[in-house]
């Protein structure tokens, strides 16, 4: 659907302002940036998460007490899908050392340094290989990899500022030094990174940076990491795979090791035990729970199950009462609502504007500030752009890219988005994008240390399911370097266990046994199941339908 | 949020795999078959365009002409009789990325039906991303690798070209071997990366780091609030003044 007749009188203020703003970016001036001060004071009004009612107590586990969305509070309040009783332990359906549970990019390098590592490897996962967040990650992968302007002092330094000065110091220090190499490790793996002719990586800003240190493909550069690390994964036909098979149950044994998982077969609807020596959590974020009713950029599968499987085994949460919200998901045309609008374009200078073409905030605030800034225009100022359905946006202002780098540059930079709105009649390089904040990223998790350990011996965690790297809000382009980073030391880390500690024993569910009473004894009675494993998008009229108790 | 519709939004006649519904005629194909009742395990992915999941062809009733979209970003037309491909039986070679060259020969060996392409267009026909498809197999052909990359780089690899070319070809897999061999052997390789990890495990870092870990909360806002920021607009060789932790 194209911009309608009312859309396109508006995108004229846009474009009257828009030479004025080209002299002010050839000047080198820019709109303000906000101080520490004015940041917290925009956060605790109009971000989502300071929302009066925005966090519930957990009731329950081991970080009972804990306030956190609610939305999550509700799975971490359910019973599990099985019950103990009718699991027969004794059966063991698939036997490998090392367990992996999701197939995106944190577990698939996991799977490839696990087997590199001469351990056997088993991924299992709910949709397909390589269908996950890392997949749909759009701008970039941070790495401080130019000597002579940036290192990993100041990749720290971003990354804490970001973080609100929260993160876990050893995790930062193992993201951010592990980074060049992982850029190189892909670039080995034949990923194809943006580069200058003569080999150099092309790097941008991102929300929150001091340095360009941005690498980026195009716009796909999650699509890019992703199936080259599947490819190399299909190229090693000792790792095994099993699609359509999320875990809905971690399995201990009577040692308190972790010691397999509970597998299900979404279409046959069977139960199967899967018996490894170690087990690597690896199963991305939660945005498809869509907090307080937000449009989502995530995946279909991103529900949470990980923290569901992790914290009923006995491991506590952490930095989960903060959730990203991007500030650029597509609020127009409304069959694309939600998508990701990568922060790349701002990064590249694009400009965010109000109803009059005006300029409210710095394009390139962390991702927290720059949603609650827009939230604020559109709420408390009132300059939001009407879509015509009901629905605010902000203009981001494309065709200024064309002019900072030249003409063709949006449909270089960006094919990916550039087809996508071609599709519906809107040329982004002649027309600015309608866009508001969107749920985005799961920046807490389980606890976990910088060796990808948990609590629970033999069970390991990265990537987006975790927390404590990005503290309370992940800047642009350190989730790909999670994934990857901690991705390969889950994978080391998890064949050493299996290698040097691991201790077969008796398996057992009385984890969940002893859950399912604690429920109880907290008075929740309840009929919801966790974890979710898929969103119900299904039509209400059709659901009253379907009387079969399934 | 998704599926939800407007108050008396128009309905349009679909046949999902020959069967009638009426659903709302703003939605995408894959909003409408939830609007159905469907509850989508295959078929469904990053519902943004970008995984491949949802490979969809479709017809018109009197057309001889088939029809391709992905499912999360093609808009239901009225009386379009569509089925999705989620899956389609593909030939995936394995190789050693160490040990092959980027030649025509490392291509073939992998793929030999690369040859058997009979330039018929379908594929590029049957691309829901608009790629040149038919082009980059024959610069596979010619042994034009980078071409080969270059022309692919978009692919989502969702298999429609596969399940429609009459010489068997899987177009997708060879793209990205294709695009392997040149990230790897062809592009030229970013320098800058080896001396950079050379740095990080000499240890020059180290000290500098240690004392940001231990940093209390407000020495670290001191700092970051002072850190020099690299202007937006400013070339490659820019270099910030102060250089004591670079």
């Amino acid at each position: 659907m194209p911009y309608t007749a009312e859309l396109k009188q508006l995108i004229k203020r846009v474009e009257a302002t828009r030479p004025e703003r080209f002299e002010r970016k050839k000047r080198g001036e820019e709109f303000p940036l906000l101080s520490l001060k004015e940041r917290q004071e925009r956060l605790e009004k109009f971000h989502p998460d300071y929302k009066a009612g925005a966090r519930t107590e957990i009731r329950v586990g081991p970080s009972k007490g804990y306030a956190i969305q609610p939305e999550m509070v509700n799975l971490l309040e359910a019973r599990s899908r099985i019950d103990p009783d009718k699991i027969d332990l004794s059966k063991v359906d698939f036997d490998t050392d090392v367990l992996i549970l999701g197939g995106g990019g944190a577990g698939t390098a996991a799977a490839l340094m696990a087997q590199e590592c001469g351990v056997r490897v088993m991924i299992a996962t709910k949709l397909r290989h390589g269908d996950a967040n890392t997949m749909m990650a759009e701008g970039g992968i941070q790495a401080a990899t130019k000597e002579t302007k940036d290192s990993p002092y100041y990749h720290y330094l971003d990354v804490l500022g970001g973080g609100h000065f929260k993160n876990d110091p050893e995790l930062v220090h193992t993201l951010v030094t592990g980074a060049p190499k992982v850029i190189a490790w892909l670039e080995s793996l034949g990923c194809m990174f943006t580069k200058n002719e003569d080999g150099r990586l092309r790097t941008l800003h991102g929300g929150g940076t001091c340095r360009k240190r941005m690498h980026y493909a195009a716009d796909i550069t999650g699509a890019e990491i992703m199936r080259t690390l599947r490819d190399e994964a299909r190229n090693r036909p000792d790792i095994k795979v099993l699609e359509f098979m999320p875990a809905v149950e971690l399995i201990l044994n009577e040692h308190g090791h972790c010691g397999g998982a509970v597998l299900y077969n979404l279409e046959t609807e069977e139960y199967f035990i899967a018996k490894a020596k170690a087990v690597i959590l690896a199963t991305g974020g939660s945005g498809r729970l869509h907090y307080q009713g937000f449009m989502t950029t995530n995946h279909y599968g991103a529900t949470g199950d990980g923290v569901v499987l992790g914290y009923r085994a006995g491991l506590p949460v952490c930095f989960l009462h903060t959730y990203q919200y991007h500030p650029t998901g597509i609020v127009f045309p409304e069959q694309s609502e939600g998508i990701l609008i990568t922060e790349k374009f701002r990064g590249a200078g694009a400009n965010v504007l109000n109803i009059e073409g005006e300029q409210f905030v710095n394009e390139r605030e962390p991702r927290d500030v720059e949603s609650a800034c827009f939230i604020r225009e559109c709420v408390e100022t009132g300059k939001g752009v009407p879509t015509g359905s009901g629905k605010v946006g902000i203009w981001l202002d494309s065709p200024l890219i064309e002019m900072l780098m030249g003409k063709g540059a949006v449909k270089r930079e960006f094919p990916g988005k550039y087809i996508l709105l071609k599709r519906f009649g809107i040329d982004i390089s002649k027309e600015p994008m309608l866009v508001y904040p969107t749920v985005h990223y799961q920046n807490g998790g389980l606890e976990y240390n910088s060796r990808c350990e948990t609590a629970i011996p033999g069970l390991y965690s990265s990537g987006e399911v975790s927390g404590g790297v990005h503290g309370e809000n992940r800047l642009m382009g350190n989730s790909l370097l999670d994934v990857c980073v901690f991705g390969k030391i889950a994978g080391m880390s998890a064949a050493d266990y299996v290698k040097e500690k691991a201790r077969d024993g008796k398996l057992s569910l009385d984890h969940v046994r002893r859950y399912h009473k604690e429920l109880e004894e907290a008075g929740i009675v309840t009929d919801r199941v966790a974890p979710m494993l898929l969103p119900d998008y299904s039509n209400p009229k059709v659901r009253e339908r379907q009387l079969t108790a399934h | 949020m998704e599926g939800k519709t407007k108050e008396k939004e128009e309905l349009v006649p679909i046949f999902i795999m020959g069967k009638r519904y009426e659903v709302p005629a703003s939605f995408t194909i894959q909003k409408a078959m939830e609007y159905a009742g469907y509850q989508l395990i295959r078929g469904c992915g990053c519902r943004g365009g970008i995984c491949g999941a949802c490979g969809t062809v479709y017809r018109f009733p009197g057309s001889y002409k088939i029809e391709v979209g992905l499912a999360c970003q093609t808009v239901v037309q009225p009386n379009m009789y569509l089925t999705q491909i989620p899956f389609f039986p593909a030939t995936k070679s394995v190789y050693d990325m160490e040990k092959i060259k980027p030649s025509i020969e490392t291509l073939v060996k992998n793929y030999p039906e690369l040859l058997r392409c009979l330039q018929c267009n379908t594929c590029t026909k049957s691309c829901p991303m608009d790629i040149e498809v038919m082009d980059y197999i024959a610069a596979g052909m010619r042994g034009d690798i980078a071409r080969l990359a270059e022309l692919s780089f978009d692919c989502v690899m969702c298999g429609l070209c596969t399940s429609r070319c009459p010489a068997e070809i899987c177009q997708y897999n060879i793209a990205i071997l294709g695009r392997r061999l040149y990230g790897k052997y062809i592009a030229p390789r970013a320098e800058h990366l080896a001396s950079m990890v050379g740095e990080i495990e000499s240890g020059k870092f180290d000290s500098m780091l240690k004392e940001l870990m231990k940093a209390d909360e407000e020495t670290l806002k001191t700092l970051y609030t002072a850190r020099e920021m690299e202007p937006e607009q400013a070339d490659e060789d820019w270099t910030p003044k102060d250089k004591t932790y670079l």
